[in-house]
């Protein structure tokens, strides 16, 4: 069958809606087998880790060529910071996409949403196609779009803690309101909050931390590259009307269709 | 601000009242708790949760692997000096022991910095004894100049500084501390180090917080283990951890469990710490503290260092010396006997074997920032 529902972004057409990333495997080795049961096309890299001079050890090496790259601004606690990360990315051949995350809180880890803004207002002038990671808020949202995001990054729960999606109504708020691609990205642990995600009209979600530490990252990225096809398809289907309440079998206005109760 | 209040408020609360009186019943409850107090974490670190190590260590494992994943960093010390003006009774530098002394010449730095880098690390921590006039800011500066070019990230493990020496040096490309406070009992403290610039207490409490001010981005804390009661220097040293995350969100806070070994001196441990207290401690403090970086040294032996992977370290050294000069030129005199003389390869191997990770480069040094 013909493929027909792409994801435009950045110029480029995807098939596949689940970005996955490269932090804490076992073994860098497994992200080529991940990349391609998962049938991800997006991955996301943190340039601190990258050593171009270490060949050896590379985590590049183990990135099939067919993937696009997402490289991360992981570290920066400032705008400042970011812009520079994003720069070097650039200036290393990571091409021009850049993940913003701009954190200055290691014990949750979440997003700074006034120095992301600034970052992005930067790097969208300087030509980056910019994702940035931000907490999910509508007012945050609106001054990314102004300030030239190529897509909105809302966390489901902070990063890492496999939680699901926390933030279910507020992301649920900006893929109703944005005209951007809403990509739920962080928290997500199981593939069915990352089909729930997708069935709620988000265009993507980004998921690492559930595949790369699950026992076998392989099935694990296979499990998730389906559950987000399967929540795109119900999505473009469109749900089945749902009843709150069961029918009644006495109905309580049954009495209105009824001539010889009628007064 | 400084943790001195709380440091002093620890040092004559009865701790060893709060351990004893904690039962297995509240261990176990607080083992599986999302968001722990100080209470649940004496509870961790009780007579009572001994039994529950097993459950410890699967509660750590869990929270180790879903914020650190399958990943151990790897660094290695490189001692530049060990002219020292300090005491202290349990070290082999302590200016009353007669060893040879040697502050190394930047050629010698740098030959020392590519020995390393050699072995593909990327993570270094520098390392003198106290003796600024010897080896004081402008020598380190000039060390940091000469390493930066082969290693991404350099942390000091030298002599408290003040903030603005500690800006100086993260411009030159430092990015992170350790400092050990060796014991938060003052009394102790005072014993231990007799003469000196080391014998102020408070001025050492808040090194870390000074390195944090100066915008650097990891502070590594500890207690050395072996020097008094283990519980209460935990407790004490999980508190001053969670104090500094608190108030330096953006810094990465590390503690260190480094075990007394045999020295050139003639001070023993007042009380052994044996492996399962050891496991207790590093599980009480990986519950208690989800995101806390945990550094193990090769203080550790080779087996119980494999052993302990998966229970909640993220970072381990790796082809160690603990001598002046070590790398370039072995066999010399260190500062403590190490236990595990693994090489960076056999560490690497170590760790691929157990399923892990070992990370070379976690760092990008930013023109311009810490």
């Amino acid at each position: 069958m013909e493929h027909t529902d792409f994801f435009e972004i950045g110029g480029k057409r995807l098939t596949s809606r689940l970005f996955t990333g490269t932090g804490k495997y076992g073994s860098d080795s497994l992200i080529s087998s991940v990349c391609e049961s998962s049938g991800s096309q997006v991955i996301t890299v943190a340039l601190r880790r990258v050593d171009l001079d270490k060949s050896a050890d590379n985590v590049m090496r183990h990135i099939p060529a067919h993937m696009t790259l997402l490289p991360n601004t992981s570290g920066a606690r400032t705008a400042g910071e970011a812009v520079r990360i994003a720069r070097l990315a650039r200036a290393m051949g990571c091409g021009n996409w850049i993940k913003i995350e701009v954190i200055s809180d290691n014990r949750y880890l979440l997003p700074d949403g006034y120095e992301t803004v600034r970052a992005t207002e930067i790097l969208a002038k300087e030509g980056f196609v910019v994702l940035p990671y931000m907490n999910p808020d509508l007012y945050v949202a609106r001054a990314l779009a102004d300030a030239g995001a190529a897509a909105i990054m809302p966390l489901g729960a902070p990063i890492g803690t496999n939680r699901g999606l926390k933030t279910e109504e507020m992301i649920r708020i900006l893929i109703e309101e944005m005209d951007l691609p809403i990509i739920v990205d962080a928290g997500i642990g199981t593939p069915s909050q990352a089909c729930q995600a997708m069935e709620m009209g988000a265009a993507a979600c980004l998921v690492n931390t559930a595949i790369a530490t699950a026992s076998d990252p392989v099935l694990m990225g296979r499990a998730f590259g389906r559950a987000v096809a399967a929540g795109r398809e119900a999505w473009l289907a469109g749900p089945g009307a749902v009843a709150t309440l069961a029918q009644a079998s006495s109905p309580l206005t049954g009495f209105l269709d009824d001539p010889g109760a009628a007064s | 601000m400084s943790f001195l209040p709380e440091a002093l408020r620890l040092s004559r609360a009865p701790l060893n009242e709060r351990f004893e009186a904690a039962t297995e019943d509240e261990a176990k409850s607080v083992i599986s708790r999302e968001r722990i107090d100080e209470h649940g974490f004496a509870a961790l670190l009780s007579p009572a949760a001994s039994p529950h190590l097993e459950a410890m260590a699967r509660r750590a494992h869990e929270l180790t692997l879903r914020h650190f994943g399958r990943t151990i960093s790897l660094f290695t010390p490189l001692y530049v000096s060990n002219h020292c003006a300090n005491h202290c009774r349990y070290c082999g530098f302590a200016a009353p022991n007669a060893i040879p002394r040697t502050r190394l010449s930047l050629d010698e730095v740098r030959a020392e910095g590519q020995a390393i880098a050699a072995t593909g690390l990327k993570h270094l921590l520098l390392l003198t004894g106290e003796a600024p006039h010897k080896a004081g800011v402008e020598y380190l500066e000039s060390c940091v100049r000469v390493l930066r070019p082969l290693f991404p990230s350099i942390s000091l493990e030298v002599f408290p500084m003040e903030t603005k020496d500690y800006a100086r040096l993260a411009r030159a490309g430092v990015d992170g501390l350790t400092v050990f406070q060796e014991t938060y009992d003052p009394d102790l403290y005072a014993k231990l180090h007799p003469a000196g610039p080391k014998r102020d207490y408070a001025f050492r409490l808040d090194t870390p917080q000074r390195g944090a001010e100066a915008g650097l981005r990891v502070v590594n804390i500890g207690a050395l283990l072996g020097l008094t009661d283990w519980r209460r220097e935990i407790y004490a040293t999980g508190l001053h951890a969670a104090w500094l995350q608190k108030r330096y969100p953006g810094v990465d806070v590390a503690v260190s469990l480094p075990r007394m070994r045999p020295h050139a001196g003639a001070f023993q441990p007042e009380c052994i710490v044996s492996d399962r207290e050891l496991v207790q401690a590093m599980t009480a403090l990986r519950i208690f503290l989800p995101r806390l970086s945990i550094t193990i040294s090769t203080r550790e032996a080779p087996a119980f260092r494999d052993n302990i992977l998966p229970l909640g370290v993220t970072r381990m050294s790796a082809g160690v010396s603990t001598a002046v000069g070590g790398h370039a030129k072995p066999g010399q005199a260190g500062q403590f006997e190490i236990s595990d003389p693994r090489s960076v390869a056999e560490i690497e191997a170590m760790l691929q074997s157990h399923g892990y990770q070992p990370v070379f480069k976690d760092w990008e040094p930013i023109e311009g920032c810490a």
